[in-house]
């Protein structure tokens, strides 16, 4: 729970995952290492089992055959019980927010606090206020209810509720999807922002190249059931496989690379 | 974070001297988050209100980041929020929403209406294959359930009676108690509550889930009107399917009620269809059959009028399929009692 050590400890380890959901074949034979610290990105086209994979890694899917350590621990134990202790050291904000429709924002940034920890009304309040201007959100938009706030403020609460915890981890499921660049920019500079802030180690599955040159420290990208490629976007972008060609050289993934070189957003 | 509650405990129960310079050594501290940050910035924020000289020691550089994310943000973190409308504002926003409501049901009766007038001017423009469809989902379908239900209601009936009636030794009346409560009242009630829960529910679900996906939308930028294509063939199907079902079900009820006779009453079915041709009069099952069309106009219409209601989100169609039941439900009952009451009246 405090600020993060840089060490090149995996904090998830995803050994030989297959997964198959009756005849169809989703991964075949997946492994791949997050360390701390790192922007890790997850990329593909669609169908290709991101999503599956993410849900995999937080305990929400079990893969056919094979392991996967988060924190050190199996994530089939986050299924049990006793996986309680492990569920507070990671957050995730979900593709369309998973906002709880019947709570104001406020209250859904306060659940993980009010279920998880003793403390008082007063410090949650203080918290939960924390966040959701860490997010960016006026403070005013507390009381609202999720059906009143835009796409945009809507993916900054559900991130607001996945990091109150200050986890040690963070999953993003498709974060820019469907938002308007400037917004999927600004979130993207938020995510690096909150990334130096609190030590966070962010996990996301997208297929936003603008953000995957903008963020990404390493992106493994997946495609058949099968790891492509793992590494920079740099090296990636030079990778001959045919399918990462097509991805990155494509119409938008060249727009991507001169928007990335040609505005300086590069951050080494 | 959940280690910060017992320090905040004792930071908010502690007798802080009053006007004094206070230093937090804060090198002991061996785990820091934003939660203990929050915890600490209030406590020394508080003892500055107090008129204390506060002063930090200690304080590790990676924690001072933490603490300064927290200073930086304390206008927005006590900023008063205002909180949600009080009681008589909510009351008045009731009664104002109330209002609304029924104006928007006026409008969607009248729609309707003048959508069923272009239709009867132009039959061509009916979408029969829906209409049929709708038929087969809500009429035919249904057949099994309504059949069942009312067979047993029928025995329920019989038995109920077959006490009272055995003690006057006059079983034969059992054909008049079964009979006319059946055909008039209990068949088409039953029938119409069932299909209120299964059809009406439906249509409110799949108006609404369309509402959501934005499908109404579409049809209306094809110039198609969603009342022609999606109410008046629902309606349509229901107004033939209630009579219908009523009228299957008042021979099985009736049937449910004969086996009880025969098997507690000694009256035999023979005995028991001769009975019924005198005391049955054919005005009950008319009255009883000529109200589910009716019944079935108010399904069809507060399920489909439900479901053009449902705004924004998904959690809303539960909702308003809810309602869609209730109402409709109570809108037969309602409509049932006038009648009865009128046709009283009339000494029908």
């Amino acid at each position: 729970m405090s600020v993060a050590v840089q060490t090149e400890t995996p904090v998830i380890e995803v050994s030989h995952v297959s997964t198959q959901f009756g005849a169809a074949v989703v991964h075949r034979d997946v492994s791949l290492t997050v360390v701390r610290g790192e922007v890790f990105a997850i990329a593909g086209g669609n169908g290709c089992g991101k999503s599956t994979l993410l849900r995999e890694i937080i305990g929400l899917l079990t893969p056919t055959t094979g392991t996967i350590r988060l924190l050190g621990k199996d994530s089939r134990e986050l299924t049990h019980l006793n996986g309680r202790p492990l569920h507070r050291r990671f957050g995730v904000m979900f593709q369309h927010g998973a906002l709880f429709s019947s709570m104001t924002l406020a209250e859904n940034v306060a659940v993980p606090l009010r279920e998880h920890t003793p403390l008082s009304a007063e410090a949650i309040r203080d918290i939960v206020a924390l966040k959701i201007a860490l997010v960016g959100l006026p403070p005013d938009s507390a009381i609202k209810f999720p059906s009143e706030l835009s796409g945009g403020m809507r993916r900054r609460a559900a991130l607001a509720r996945a990091i109150v915890m200050d986890p040690e981890l963070l999953f993003l499921d498709e974060p820019t999807a469907g938002l308007d660049p400037m917004i999927a920019a600004g979130f993207d500079d938020l995510v690096l922002e909150l990334k130096r802030l609190l030590g966070l180690t962010v996990v996301m599955v997208t297929h936003d190249l603008d953000s995957l040159w903008r963020i990404a420290d390493r992106v493994a990208v997946l495609g058949e059931g099968q790891v492509l490629g793992l590494g920079t976007m740099e090296a990636l972008a030079r990778s001959d496989d045919p399918v990462i060609r097509s991805y990155f050289h494509g119409p938008r993934g060249r727009a991507a690379h001169l928007n990335h070189f040609g505005t300086g957003l590069h951050r080494d | 974070m959940p280690d910060v509650a017992p320090v905040e405990r004792t930071l908010r129960e502690m007798a802080w001297p009053a006007r004094s310079a206070l230093v937090f050594e804060t090198s002991g501290i061996e785990a820091f988050d934003t939660g203990g940050a929050v915890v600490l910035y209030r406590a020394i924020m508080e003892a500055r209100g107090r008129g204390c000289e506060v002063s930090i020691e200690g304080l590790r550089s990676d924690y001072a980041r933490l603490m300064s994310l927290v200073s930086s943000n304390w206008d927005s973190i006590v900023a008063e929020v205002a909180s949600r409308p009080n009681g008589s504002e909510r009351f008045r926003a009731l009664i104002r929403n109330r209002v609304a409501q029924g104006a928007r049901a006026l409008e969607f009766l009248g729609e309707s209406a003048t959508a069923l007038i272009r239709l009867v001017a132009s039959p061509r423009r009916m979408r029969w294959r829906s209409c049929l469809n709708s038929l087969r989902l809500d009429g035919v379908n249904a057949l099994p359930i309504t059949g069942l239900l009312t067979f047993l209601i029928g025995v329920v009936i019989a038995y109920q009676g077959a006490e009272q009636l055995r003690k006057f030794g006059t079983n034969i009346f059992i054909v008049d108690l079964v009979g006319i409560s059946l055909l008039r009242e209990i068949a088409p009630l039953i029938a119409a509550i069932l299909i209120a829960g299964r059809s009406g529910s439906a249509y409110a679900a799949q108006i609404g889930t369309m509402k959501v996906t934005e499908e109404l939308d579409a049809l209306q930028t094809f110039g198609l009107s969603p009342i022609e294509l999606l109410v008046l063939p629902r309606v349509l199907a229901l107004v033939v399917a209630l009579p219908l079902l009523t009228a299957y079900a008042d021979v099985l009820g009736v049937f449910g009620g004969m086996l009880i006779a025969s098997n507690q009453l000694n009256v035999s079915f023979t005995a028991f269809l001769s009975r019924f041709e005198e005391a049955v009069a054919l005005r009950h099952m008319l009255i009883g059959l000529g109200k589910a069309p009716f019944f079935a106009v108010i399904i069809a219409l507060v399920g489909c009028y439900q479901g053009f209601q449902i705004r924004g989100g998904v959690d809303d169609v539960g909702r308003h399929t809810t309602i869609s039941v209730v109402q409709s439900i109570f809108l037969v009952i309602i409509f049932d009692a006038i009648c009865s009451i009128l046709l009283n009246w009339w000494n029908l």
